[in-house]
């Protein structure tokens, strides 16, 4: 090894070899995305982590880092954390999720519901 | 609340058992795969349905529209819905999901890779159940493309003789599979130990033969189920069998040697010298002309009235509508699998014929993943199918010369 860190954090980025495939019109939107997504991941961590330092202050009253570091929920507080990440996850993704609502049902723009309002 | 009407959560990565070379996580670090393990059941759950209501209502319409016929083939459709709003959108965060399963999972074995490589080295130095062979070259259906999405791919090593590939590969299984494979990742293995269990009760096989083993969790369990048998799992990348081996050896599995070896040559052990030869998971991360000699060699080692078994996907026959070959095919364009789609249109019978084995002798069936029902979920098949990685397999199989092994009984 030589004498130099091992930046594991660059060395984590690492590109997958094989070319990227392309999702929309600009490879600026494709970046965007990964930039959101990775923060919408990052939230998700931060409210794991206060939901960990909520509920060891709940249990001990004073907590230090390393009780937040080993915190293991049990399978009451698991399956209360999964429903938080998934609650989470429904409220930032509704755009996404609405656009299978609307390929459910064909809806007419409101200028033509506003049109036909006039009529009735 | 009452266990049935409970939504359908991931467990937390803390449920996941630890062995002697698990990468440690941090608080944090739990927590994103946490939030993927959840993130990729929304997409194949809430937001995969999307795709075929975009199909039926939009894209198809406009595909019958402009050619005055129906797609003829799986690739049709593909072409037809990459130019479609939502499948773009599901397919864009599919494909973010699976590099920051890759990232977050690489992100927590850097950062300890000396640790690991220390933990690793007290199980492998000195065990003779470990052969690496320099000479082995990485076959050119390993090395063309990083499969999986997944930096480097099985070979590749941040040290000379680390084991990051490994480790990172196996913990990231949880997200991926939203913990679908269980504690340990290894529900595949466990389902290979009831199915051999249930059909054949007593058998003891001598020698098992395990190819493309990777980390050799889906072989452990069969180790442990049957302690008397010598197995031999192999695998061309060293990367992996250094973490494999020195996982089994944690997990108490010290009847596996791990070897480094390529499939298609296994010209180092004599004809007849296995009792079951298989794979899981792997034929599709082959090629189209390493596949037929990988089953050739395979046939040439099994003994007679001994078992082959390979446990992958259902093929793209004609039965199965071509929106869901569409469908299946996602992995092959998108997550770095080149062989998937055709390995899947291939008709496995005839390949196993063209080794050797006689029609008769021939078997498919269906293997569901065992896992710990109390913590890791049911796995999901059907609609809500995460389509190439749902933890249901079918199962390709022959017993060799069976007819003629009993005939001769008679």
């Amino acid at each position: 090894m030589s004498d130099a860190a091992f930046d594991w954090m660059a060395a984590a980025n690492k590109k997958a070899k094989g070319k990227r495939p392309e999702y929309f019109d600009t490879p600026q939107d494709e970046r965007m995305l990964s930039i959101l997504m990775a923060v919408v991941g990052e939230v998700s961590v931060l409210r794991e982590r206060m939901d960990t330092v909520e509920r060891l202050l709940d249990a001990k009253g004073t907590i230090s880092r390393d009780d937040i570091e080993s915190y293991v929920p049990d399978k009451d507080a698991a399956y209360e954390r999964g429903v938080m990440i998934r609650e989470y996850i429904y409220r930032v993704m509704r755009g996404p999720h609405q656009m299978v609502e609307e390929l459910k049902q064909a809806e007419p723009p409101v200028e033509e519901v506003s049109r036909e309002l006039k009529e009735i | 609340m009452s266990s049935d009407n409970k939504l359908d959560v991931a467990p937390p990565y803390t449920a996941v058992a630890r062995h002697g070379v698990s990468p440690v996580p941090s608080h944090d670090e739990v927590a994103r795969f946490d939030f993927l393990a959840n993130f990729n059941k929304f997409l194949s759950g809430a937001l995969g349905p999307g795709n075929k209501l975009a199909y039926d209502s939009r894209v198809l319409p406009k595909f019958k529209k402009e050619q005055g016929r129906e797609p003829k083939d799986r690739f049709e459709i593909r072409h037809a819905m990459n130019a479609d709003p939502f499948h773009q959108f599901w397919s864009a965060l599919k494909r973010n999901s699976m590099e920051m399963r890759q990232q977050n999972g690489r992100a927590i074995v850097l950062r300890q890779i000396e640790e690991l490589n220390a933990k690793a080295r007290q199980y492998n130095e000195g065990r003779d159940t470990l052969e690496l062979d320099p000479e082995i070259t990485i076959p050119r259906y390993q090395s063309a493309v990083d499969i999986h999405c997944m930096p480097g791919s099985y070979h590749g090593e941040e040290y000379p003789g680390d084991i990051s590939t490994g480790a990172n590969y196996d913990s990231g299984l949880f997200a991926t599979t939203a913990g679908g494979l269980g504690a340990l990742s290894d529900g595949g293995g466990q389902a290979l130990v009831e199915w051999i269990k249930k059909t054949r009760p007593g058998w003891q096989p001598r020698r098992v033969l395990d190819i493309g083993c990777t980390i050799g969790h889906n072989i452990v369990p069969l180790a442990l189920a049957f302690p008397e048998c010598e197995i031999i799992a192999i695998d061309t990348a060293a990367p992996v069998l250094r973490y494999a081996h020195a996982r089994a050896q944690s997990l108490g599995a010290t009847n596996i040697r791990f070897v480094q070896a390529n499939a298609e040559d296994l010209s180092r052990w004599e004809d007849g010298s296995f009792d079951w030869v298989q794979t899981t998971m792997f034929l599709h991360e082959t090629s189209g002309k390493a596949l037929p000699k990988i089953l050739s060699e395979g046939y040439r080692v099994l003994a007679d009235d001994g078992l082959m078994l390979h446990l992958e996907q259902p093929e793209y026959h004609d039965g199965m509508p071509l929106f869901e070959q569409f469908l299946r095919d996602w992995d092959a364009f998108n997550n770095n699998e080149p062989f998937w789609s055709s390995m899947h249109a291939l008709d496995m019978k005839e390949e196993m014929v063209a080794a050797g084995f006689d029609r008769g002798e021939l078997f498919e069936t269906g293997v569901r993943a065992v896992v710990d029902r109390e913590i890791f979920p049911e796995a999901p098949t059907g609609e809500d199918e995460d389509h190439g990685r749902a933890a249901y397999w079918h199962a390709y199989g022959a017993w060799k010369n069976s007819n003629v092994v009993q005939e001769a009984a008679e």
